[in-house]
């Protein structure tokens, strides 16, 4: 029975992803000691108590509430960057795709005017179409999807940078508050600020998000296409050979995945909890962050929303550490860590399924042992 | 105009450096995706080197010492790539990505304790070096002649010549090209490929600190290296993989990287108006642009990013 558990796929990803944690974690409380021993118990366990820092229930729910809101475009980055994968290709552009998706979502909102579901609409599009460049390149041109993700994302950052530079406060890099000018582009919250002290930052997006996840977990699992899109990404040529459009596959998938990462740009940017700086130097981590929560989630679509909200949860807490003595920063370096060691997921299974057959072996040998044992002794009566 | 030499050649000399490190690693089958990362650490480790070296040190010393700062980081950092793609066989593009958000958060982490140790208002994550900047340069009429530039020369040299002319870059390419016939004879797939790795790890080390010195005399970590790691592989492609060529390869990215520092003295380029995010832009197009021309029938390595199976014949 036990046995059966630990050969189990799922438990075992689980428990892969509790080692990376822990030992990311770890890592972490070490290189706190080494800047500091004083403090660094009290460091690790803010980073992962983040808004239990606070006593009062209300401002924890309200900081619970501010955790979420980052929370959905994160499963929507990492769901674009696991769909991707699931296909055989490592989307690294999603953080481009996501700062078109800021871009295009930010500019219909406070330039044009639009409503909240035009803007949405036309982020998703306009991230597909981004995505699509790297498709095209992949398909027909045999670039390195990985190359030409970095070159686009800085592309996308700085134009970003530059068509939202007309829609800037006068006196500071960041974008207009969409509460004062485009209050039309801001995402209804039905209702959910109340379960979060009247944050009303927490919208749609939330629920919008898991589902976003449910759908791809069918599309991926349920469907003829998403079973060629997996085929495809098992062995090109073999997918080829069936009669897939391998090239539109390709092309297709890094579509979908530029659409998702630039939804989730959506989800964040029109909620007004955060402005654009067009002096942005670096394209936003939440992108980076995906891939963490993709790998930590064991490429599920479900499991990426536990191990968004995780990332998450982390990336908040490094807000509440000591500023005299360590920096934010340290919640960067865990989960940094953390995708460093899912790269050695792989082998963590592998030594499991290995250590079972070992012991599955030697009980073998025993009980072969002992039969051999009886018949020898039921011989001699 | 010699100003944009100037810039060309020293952004070449990174490129050129770390192009080279992306080289071995891919020769020997192990694709670097983490450069950019090992870029940021080798920076760490001689920018560190720059604000605790003794002045009395002279000239020559402070840069053999913050050369070796670099390399030795460098190196160390690369070991995590090896570890985790050699030996436990991990997927090369989840461990690269990781190496080069690590390096970056790692690097932010350190630089920032250390300034907030000496300075508790000190919250930056910046290194000043503008006193031991100007060792690294001599002055020839206006021409600003950094040593990188001749480090940059040099590591072509002795790049070409260890990968062509000698057994070991033979039997490294061979590693990269089929390792298990490369085992049947008995070379050591394992060691030839940590081999590689590790001199990635020296030139990406070099390249950081390079990068880090071309311009400004004080570094903000937070920044990383934009980018840079990744167009050294754009560069190695469109090099074929081959020394000489990658050189080549380098000098022209280094022009258009140029042109984002010294557009604006240009009196016809500032005429045509265009805002200065396009020059920024404008490396990382052109990047695009020749490796859809190039990628298609470029001849990569044919083990590369395979990792080797002792088991697999």
């Amino acid at each position: 029975m036990i046995k059966k558990i630990l050969r189990n796929e799922a438990f075992q990803s689980l428990f892969a992803s509790l080692i990376c944690i822990i030992l990311g974690v770890l890592v972490g409380y070490v290189v706190l000691l080494f800047i500091n021993p004083t403090g660094a118990g009290e460091a690790i366990s803010e980073v992962l108590k983040n808004f239990f820092h606070y006593s009062k229930t209300n401002l924890q729910l309200k900081n619970f509430g501010n955790t979420l809101v980052k929370t959905a475009p994160l499963i929507m980055c990492s769901l674009s960057i696991l769909f991707a994968y699931k296909v055989g290709l490592f989307n690294i552009g999603a953080p481009g795709q996501y700062c078109v998706g800021i871009c295009v979502s930010l500019y219909c909102a406070l330039s044009l005017g639009l409503g909240w579901v035009p803007c949405m609409i036309i982020a998703a599009v306009c991230g597909a179409l981004y995505g699509a460049v790297v498709g095209l390149l992949k398909a027909y041109c045999n670039v390195n999807e990985v190359i030409s993700g970095i070159m686009l994302n800085w592309i996308a950052l700085y134009s970003t940078n530059m068509i939202l530079t007309p829609v800037k406060e006068v006196t500071s890099p960041y974008t207009f508050h969409l509460d004062v000018e485009a209050p039309q582009a801001i995402l209804p919250t039905l209702g959910l600020e109340k379960f979060f002290a009247g944050n009303e930052r927490v919208t749609i997006a939330l629920p919008l998000s898991i589902i976003a996840a449910v759908v791809i977990l069918i599309i991926l699992d349920k469907t003829k296409f998403g079973y060629e899109l997996k085929a495809t990404g098992f062995n090109k040529n073999a997918a080829k050979y069936c009669g897939m459009a391998e090239k539109r596959n390709i092309i297709v998938t890094l579509m979908i995945s530029g659409g998702i990462a630039a939804l989730g740009a959506s989800f964040l940017y029109l909620t007004d909890f955060e402005q654009w700086s067009c002096t942005s130097s670096a394209v936003p981590a939440m992108g980076f962050n995906g891939i963490a929560a993709a790998f930590l989630g064991g490429l599920n679509p479900i499991g990426a929303i536990f191990s968004s909200y995780f990332i998450q949860h982390i990336t908040n807490g490094g807000a509440f550490v000591d500023k005299t003595m360590y920096c934010s920063q340290i919640s960067d370096l865990i989960s940094a860590i953390i995708i460093y060691l899912c790269g050695f997921v792989f082998f963590i299974k592998y030594a499991m399924n290995y250590l079972i057959d070992k012991t599955e072996e030697k009980q073998a040998i025993k009980a072969k042992a002992a039969a051999e044992a009886n018949t020898q002794e039921g011989g001699d009566k | 105009m010699l100003l944009l030499i100037q810039y060309t050649l020293i952004f070449a000399s990174v490129l050129l450096l770390v192009a080279l490190g992306g080289c071995f690693a891919e020769h020997s089958g192990v694709i670097n995706l983490g450069l950019e990362g090992i870029m940021v650490i080798g920076a760490l480790g001689g920018a560190l080197m720059m604000r605790y070296a003794p002045d009395s040190m002279g000239a020559f010393g402070l840069i053999i010492c913050v050369l070796l700062a670099a390399i030795a980081f460098g190196v160390a950092y690369s070991s995590l790539l090896g570890v985790a793609c050699i030996n436990f066989k991990a997927n090369q593009t989840i461990v690269g990505t990781a190496m080069n958000m690590l390096g970056t958060a790692a690097a932010t982490v350190i630089v920032k304790a250390i300034n907030t140790a000496t300075n508790p208002n000190d919250v930056s994550s910046t290194i000043q070096y503008v006193d031991e900047k100007k060792q690294f340069i001599v002055n020839i009429g206006d021409f600003e002649f950094n040593w990188f530039m001749a480090v940059a020369v040099i590591g072509l040299v002795v790049a070409y010549i260890t990968l062509y002319k000698t057994k070991f870059g033979l039997r490294l390419m061979a590693c990269g090209e089929h390792p298990q016939a490369a085992d049947s004879v008995g070379i050591n797939v394992y060691k030839m490929r940590w081999a590689g790795v590790l001199i990635s790890g020296v030139f990406g080390g070099l390249g950081g600190i390079c990068y880090i010195l071309s311009g400004v005399s004080e570094w903000k970590f937070e920044n990383g290296v934009a980018g840079f790691g990744f167009l050294a592989l754009a560069v190695m492609i469109f090099g074929q993989w081959k020394p000489t060529r990658i050189a080549m390869a380098a000098v022209i990215f280094g022009f258009f990287r140029a042109l984002s520092n010294v557009y604006f003295g240009f009196e016809f380029l500032v005429s045509l108006n265009i805002p200065g995010s396009i020059y920024n832009m404008l490396p990382y197009i052109i990047c695009l642009i020749v490796l859809a021309f190039t990628s298609k029938k470029s001849r990569a390595p044919k083990a590369e990013g395979i990792p080797y199976d002792k088991g697999q014949r």
